[in-house]
């Protein structure tokens, strides 16, 4: 029994740990963000890593999950005549909900785990260290752009999902079940607000955040060698996919 | 010139400095000796100010880099400073010339082309040519070591900090590393400190030894003193004896270890 209290204490005082100095890294980056010079470059070569090199797995997840909504949503609607409803159902489910976690499920197994691996591995081999003796502000040159990299992308690539999912609800609805494509688009427009819309980005945003910073501090604090490094990678994702799930309970209930 | 004063740090129960204590003039290069695990890195990690001591100051010309908390005022400190690291630390990201001129373009604010003709002439005087536009993976350890040390004096800093600067290397590369460093610290006319166990560099690179052991500078002197030391510790560390007052755990067979 000691042992178990023992236990839950140690996994919450650990838990809190963390919180704690993800927060105080986040603190630093929101405190360095503003300060000159900006690092433009890098963070052009972020948004590429994050944003530019994520367009091909989000598209083609995308396109299925859409096909695939569309097709389950047909076959049940079906049963009490409301196949004119699954645009409706593909639109709404795509910008409220699917677009903007799926994305970032994604991100977080892709540019995340890069985040974590490459911040990891220059922590052991001592170049952030380097980066410090060379009066560099490690925060600052690689955490910074990470982190605004993070919260642009997202919802970037949040509304390439959102269009590609109706599109591929369209396809098996139209192409495959033959609704009119005039009454699919209709319904589609009838129901969806902009608003839907945008409570999708804000949460793309959010989720950005989430996983840059997870990551970042993840690789920031490794230690121990290319086992650390590894741990790091795999704690990074599994903390940003968790924080993302979780995450998008909270800011529904808050959003919607 | 550098005063480190009853400089204390901990990490956990276990303590690594226990009040350091150690001078070192302008232009004067002093080596630091001591086992693995004896807070070497410790001690010059809190020089530069990578780690904060628990106690204690360390003043670099009159401020005391412990004391400050403002990263740019730390930072202004550290452009004094230059330091190769025990693995070289350079930036796999970036290409050899670009890892040389890293303080060049973005501290001075030189142009590229300033930046790399620089960056060019310094590697030149480490002895190595035509690897500017290099990835330093592909480079050997001598060369990445030798890229680390264009770096750390590019920005022509006051103060060299050299991490163990033969480790790894053979007996050759690292007579020529010992080199360089002796040469470009007479360039720079720079005040530098060393941290090693490798006691062939550390005569030839030091005008002053001191030895670090159980967390305090336990001798100082020129290399003949210590050379001929009458300190059964150092004797024991500069001649690489198994016995003696320094206890290693579990070394050699046992019998003759921890009794004496």
């Amino acid at each position: 029994m000691r042992n178990l209290i023992e236990l839950v204490g140690r996994l919450v005082m650990h838990f809190l740990t963390e919180m704690g100095r993800v927060s105080f890294l986040f603190y630093n980056v929101l405190k360095k963000i503003i300060s000159l010079p900006v690092e433009w470059q890098i963070i052009a070569e972020q948004m590429i890593a994050v944003g530019i090199r994520s367009i091909p797995v989000v598209l083609i997840t995308a396109l299925f999950t859409g096909m695939v909504l569309a097709l389950q949503t047909y076959t049940g609607f079906r049963r009490f005549g409301a196949e004119s409803l699954v645009g409706t159902v593909v639109a709404l489910s795509m910008t409220r909900e699917m677009g903007p976690v799926l994305t970032a499920l994604i991100v977080a197994g892709r540019a995340g785990a890069a985040m974590a691996a490459e911040l990891g591995t220059m922590r052991v081999t001592e170049q952030i260290d380097a980066l410090e003796t060379l009066a560099t502000d490690p925060v600052k040159y690689l955490v910074v752009p990470r982190f605004l990299s993070g919260i642009v992308m997202l919802p970037a690539l949040a509304v390439l999902t959102d269009i590609v999912g109706i599109l591929g609800g369209y396809i098996i609805t139209v192409g495959l079940f033959g609704v009119g494509s005039t009454s699919y688009w209709k319904r589609t427009w009838d129901y969806l607000k902009m608003d839907d819309v945008y409570n999708g980005l804000i949460k793309a945003c959010f989720f950005g955040a989430f996983i840059s910073i997870i990551s970042c501090y993840k690789g920031f604090y490794t230690s121990g060698g290319a086992e650390g490094v590894g741990k790091a990678t795999t704690g990074a994702v599994v903390l940003s996919s968790m924080s993302i799930l979780i995450g998008d309970y909270f800011l529904s209930v808050w959003l919607f | 010139m550098i005063r480190v004063v009853d400089l204390h740090k901990s990490f956990g129960d276990k303590k690594v400095l226990d009040g350091v204590n150690l001078e070192i003039n302008d232009c004067e290069s002093v080596v630091v000796i001591g086992g693995s695990g004896s807070g070497k890195s410790v001690l010059i990690k809190n020089v530069i100010g990578l780690m904060k001591p628990d106690k204690g100051s360390v003043f670099i010309d009159d401020v005391d880099i412990a004391g400050i908390d403002n990263m740019d005022k730390l930072n202004e400190i550290r452009k004094k400073f230059g330091m190769l690291f025990q693995y070289a630390a350079l930036f796999d990201s970036m290409k050899v010339w670009e890892n040389v001129a890293f303080a060049l373009l973005r501290l001075h604010r030189l142009s590229e082309y300033e930046a790399r003709a620089i960056a060019i002439e310094k590697l030149k005087s480490v002895g190595l040519v035509d690897v500017e536009d290099l990835m330093p993976a592909e480079l050997s350890g001598g060369m990445k070591k030798r890229v680390g040390l264009a770096r750390a004096i590019a920005h022509d800093p006051e103060i060299l900090i050299f991490d163990e600067p033969t480790t790894g290397l053979d007996p050759i590369m690292a007579d020529v590393i010992d080199r360089l460093i002796i040469s470009v610290r007479k360039e720079l006319k720079a005040t530098s400190i060393t941290i090693t166990h490798d006691m062939n560099s550390a005569y030839r690179t030091a005008d002053r030894i001191a030895m670090l052991y159980n967390g305090k500078i336990i001798e100082t002197g020129t290399p003949e003193e210590i050379r001929n030391t009458g300190n059964p510790t150092v004797r024991q560390f500069i001649e690489g004896r198994a016995e003696g007052p320094i206890h290693i755990e579990g070394a050699g067979n046992g019998k003759s270890l921890g009794r004496v």
